[in-house]
């Protein structure tokens, strides 16, 4: 009760200074039209802003540990705050730097490119660089067990840490920053070749049904209306378990058989998306014109139709991505995914998961099952950027 | 108070692009009496709709007016704050968009928008402006104007939905509206009724308007005074009768001699000669239902056979049973005195490479991922065979012949053209397959005046530098007079009357083929006063109710 009346009363507070800061601007800036025009909401939402910026401020700066005991909201607000701007400073200078070095093609599109996109490329890059250099860039093997377990993170001998292993160990003493990195290349590689196939296998059949029509097209649409009513995480779960049993001791076999069915799952998706923008190319009148010309339809689909479609096509595909991403993670956080002891985020997750309860009195121990979901968080949020920005240009380009 | 009801002055509007604010509009005075109807024409692009917004104080998204004044009735719009602009719009300054399909709610029916405005405006309550909208309805001689007002829009034709927005417009009974291009996307014969009923209204209301158009020909009927503008700036002004006898600067003379060119007549066709195309008794359907009965005609070598007729008369139907894309279900069509096969499917490579098509949409009918020299190429390289330095020397040649400079043109992607050139770059492809039959279908009417022209004077100089025939497809007779040999009147998919040019021109006619001549806007500013009486001013409404 108490806690409502504060939050009506400051909010009262912030609508009563809105009014006084609109009818202040009025007067300082002789009636200019976008103050004269303001509403009162737009009003309200400045005043909000501020204030949650001066309470973020004067949060950020309390003390990181009282009498001894670490304030964890304090140390984890802080971590986020500095991960924020510490990107945003790199995606700057990432985009600054390419503004001024490269092709004029180059530079041209890092001109044009939002802050927000400039950080998904980077991020992008990043880990492409780490996946495919693993082997060279980890500090440890993936598999290698180093003696002491449960080493916290940070380095800090203090509270727990060991220099050597400056994001910790887990719970069997396997180095967790080598482990992130060669989880890079299993995450990662995996969800980009499923997500290819599934880009291959999706939009050929989507645009053969889209030039074609006719029988073809109701086929292949009621096949993936079919395969699209099953829930697709309880689907792959169904099928992977299915492939672990028929995969018997081989482990590698269990991935090749979980790319072909996230692969083929995913690719109702993209199969929908290339036949309904194939079917918004297919009545052009350039279409029209090649068919007259006598044209094959690997000419139609692949010259004429692909380029135009290039755009969704490309924004879906980086959606896609996140999903086979998230997928493979789920799977494996579910035990049916990549086998141990392959590294992979979604394992680490599941087998680091305990120690969040640790959160509100060793915030360095809690980080550990973080790193990894945080590992994911980044990337889905990185190609959401760039997604975003591409679908913003194609957008633009039809204008 | 004086009677000016507005008054523009220097008026200036940027728009942004490219992160930089460009002008588009360098200074424009605009002075409208109360009851005057001031017309204002110039091509796409020359900034006349940006007028007629910035005359409401309104712009579109990402552009803005720098500088200048627009006094309507003493307030400044340009300063006035949104909640006194509400209180004038819609009120008081009443806007007729040109797309009235795109500009109505599908989801409400026509009454229900009609009766928005006034009841907003509190000028009346909505049973009277329900019944005031019955009988706008009826002045506008819309038919059955007690029922029509509850249909949705998708349910009345095009030129009833113009006048219904029209009808709408004057629902406070503003002092101003502004029509932009009410007409443009219109039949000619239903051209004429709009026209006709938009002035009645204007004139017993005493309203006054501000009439955008590119039709020099509308706006003599519609205006007591016409601006000429040109890339934002102002060419000149004056009464309609002086500007369009004794027009001063050569830019408005050149519009006006646009109407003059016409080609020279040729001999006649020798009747024993083979023709190039030939449609045999063709009865094509879509579905179920005919949508071509029994249409037959000749093109000859050499000539230029014109088909027209309103939309929805069979055209361009057509022209896809002569392509193949629409086979007939009764009846074939001859090639060189041969029958073709009746799919595009079952036809060889020589037998499509001669017949070619240009469309009418230049924007679709180039693919906007390709380039310049890809696009012309591809069939230079499916047809001929030519590869790599011989191919790109063909496209050269292609391109000096539709007069594009060859090296600049080459690289560029569709949209860095503009509509004319994109139009010349249909051409070439049509020519790169050395074809001896094109089919043109509407190719300039998505065009301005003289940039058609520029396109109608190619496409008769390489009629006679190849002895290329054409079907012409247009509902623009205008066009007809200056390019045609012979003409195909269709309507409802049948051919009411052919014959060579000079024949159809001249009486007597069949009735419907009459009624599209003379539906044809002129350039007299009497001509829609004299054609209303000469039909009876009532038949107007009596054919729109016909036409139901």
């Amino acid at each position: 009760m108490n806690a409502l009346v504060w939050i009506l009363g400051g909010l009262l507070v912030i609508l009563a200074i809105a009014w006084v800061f609109r009818f202040a601007t009025q007067k300082a800036t002789d009636n200019k039209p976008y103050f004269r025009d303001m509403p009162l909401s737009v009003a309200f939402g400045y005043v909000f802003a501020a204030a949650a910026l001066l309470l973020s401020i004067w949060y950020f700066f309390q003390p990181k540990a009282v009498d001894g005991i670490p304030s964890a909201g304090v140390i984890f607000f802080r971590w986020a705050i500095i991960g924020l701007l510490g990107f945003a400073a790199a995606a700057w200078v990432f985009r600054t730097v390419f503004r001024n070095v490269g092709s004029e093609n180059s530079k041209k599109l890092f001109r044009s490119m939002p802050l927000t996109a400039a950080f998904g490329v980077m991020i992008i890059i990043v880990y492409a660089i780490v996946s495919i250099f693993a082997g060279l860039i980890a500090p440890y093997g993936q598999e290698e067990i180093l003696g002491a377990a449960n080493v916290v993170a940070g380095g800090d001998p203090a509270i727990g840490g060991n220099p050597e292993y400056p994001l910790g160990t887990d719970q069997i003493g396997r180095d967790i920053l080598s482990r992130l990195i060669y989880g890079a290349q299993n995450t990662v590689g995996i969800a980009f070749i499923t997500t290819c196939l599934a880009f291959i296998l999706g939009g050929t059949l989507g645009f053969l049904a889209a030039v074609l029509g006719g029988w073809l097209d109701q086929l292949l649409s009621r096949m993936v209306d079919a395969l699209m009513a099953i829930p697709s995480l309880i689907f792959s779960l169904l099928l992977m378990t299915i492939a672990t049993a028929w995969a018997g001791s081989e482990a590698w076999l269990v991935t090749i058989y979980m790319i072909f069915i996230i692969a083929v799952i995913d690719s109702t998706r993209v199969f929908r998306l290339s036949r309904a923008v194939g079917q918004s190319i297919v009545v052009m009148d350039y279409i029209e014109a090649a068919k007259l010309r006598g044209e094959g339809m690997g000419y139609l689909i692949f010259r004429e139709i692909l380029p135009n479609a290039l755009a969704p096509l490309l924004a879906e595909f980086g959606l896609r991505f996140c999903f086979v991403f998230l997928t493979i993670a789920s799977l494996s956080f579910l035990g049916v995914g990549i086998q141990p002891p392959k590294a992979d985020w979604g394992t680490m997750v599941r087998d680091l998961s305990p120690f969040i309860n640790y959160a509100s009195f060793a915030p360095n121990a809690a980080v550990t099952p973080l790193l990894a979901a945080g590992a994911i968080a980044l990337l889905t949020v990185a190609v959401n950027f760039v997604v975003d920005w591409m679908l913003h240009k194609s957008s633009g380009l039809k204008e | 108070m004086s009677d000016l009801l507005l008054k523009i002055r220097g008026l200036k509007i940027e728009g942004r692009s490219d992160e930089t604010w460009n002008p588009i509009i360098n200074g424009i005075d605009v002075d409208l009496k109360k009851g005057e109807v001031l017309g204002m024409i110039g091509e796409s692009g020359a900034g006349k709709s940006t007028v007629g917004l910035a005359a409401m104080g309104y712009t579109r998204d990402g552009v803005r007016i720098s500088e200048g004044s627009v006094e309507f009735d003493g307030v400044d719009l340009v300063k006035a704050s949104a909640s006194v602009k509400r209180s004038l719009l819609g009120k008081r300054i009443a806007y007729v968009a040109q797309s009235a399909a795109a500009s109505f709610n599908p989801a409400h029916k026509l009454i229900d928008q009609h009766t928005e405005g006034p009841v907003q405006h509190g000028v009346s309550s909505r049973a009277e402006s329900e019944i005031d909208g019955i009988e706008l309805y009826r002045r506008l001689r819309l038919p059955s104007p007690e029922e029509i007002g509850f249909r949705y829009p998708h349910q009345v034709s095009g030129g009833q939905l113009q006048r219904a927005m029209t009808a709408m417009a004057m629902a406070c009974r503003p002092d101003l509206i502004i029509f932009d291009e009410p007409t443009t996307a219109l039949d000619v014969t239903t051209q004429i009724e709009v026209l006709a009923s938009i002035r009645d209204i204007v004139e017993q209301f005493d309203t006054a308007a501000i009439y955008i158009t590119h039709d020099l020909a509308v706006v003599a009927q519609m205006a007591d005074r016409i601006k000429v503008l040109l890339k934002g700036d102002e060419v000149e002004e004056a009464d309609t009768r002086t500007m369009l006898t004794a027009p001063t600067e050569d830019y408005t003379k050149s519009l006006w001699a646009v109407r003059s060119f016409e080609r020279p007549a040729k001999p006649a066709i020798n009747v024993n000669a083979t023709p190039v195309v030939s449609v045999r008794n063709v009865t094509a359907a879509y579905g179920t239902v005919d949508v071509l009965h029994d249409v037959s005609f000749d093109i000859h070598a050499g000539r230029t056979v014109a088909v027209v007729g309103e939309s929805g008369s069979g055209k361009s139907t057509a022209a896809r049973c002569i392509t193949g894309l629409l086979p007939p279900r009764i009846g074939h069509i001859e090639f060189d005195g041969q029958q073709l096969p009746l799919s595009y499917k079952q036809r060889d490579k020589s037998q499509l490479r001669q017949a070619q098509m240009i469309y009418q949409m230049a924007d679709t009918a180039l693919n906007p991922r390709k380039s310049i020299g890809e696009t012309i190429g591809r069939p230079v390289e499916f047809y001929m065979g030519l590869k790599g330095r011989e191919k790109r020397k063909r496209v050269e040649e292609l391109l000096a012949e539709i007069e594009l400079e060859p090296t600049e043109y080459f690289n560029r992607l569709p949209s860095e053209l503009s509509g004319g050139q994109k139009q010349r770059i249909g051409i070439a492809r049509a020519l790169a397959a050395e074809p001896q039959f094109i089919i043109c279908d509407e190719v300039t009417s998505a065009l301005d005046q003289l940039v058609a022209e520029g396109i109608l004077r190619l496409l008769a100089k390489l009629q006679d530098e190849l002895g290329l025939s054409y079907m012409f497809i247009t509902h623009d007779l205008a066009t007809v007079r200056s390019i045609a040999d012979e003409v195909v009147v269709m309507k409802d998919g049948d051919v009411v009357e052919q014959g060579p040019k000079k024949e159809m021109f001249k009486p007597p006619h069949h009735a419907y083929t009459d009624l599209l001549l003379s539906s044809v806007p002129e350039m007299d500013p009497d001509w829609l006063t004299n054609l209303l009486q000469e039909r009876g001013v009532d038949n107007i409404g009596d054919a729109a109710v016909d036409k139901m």
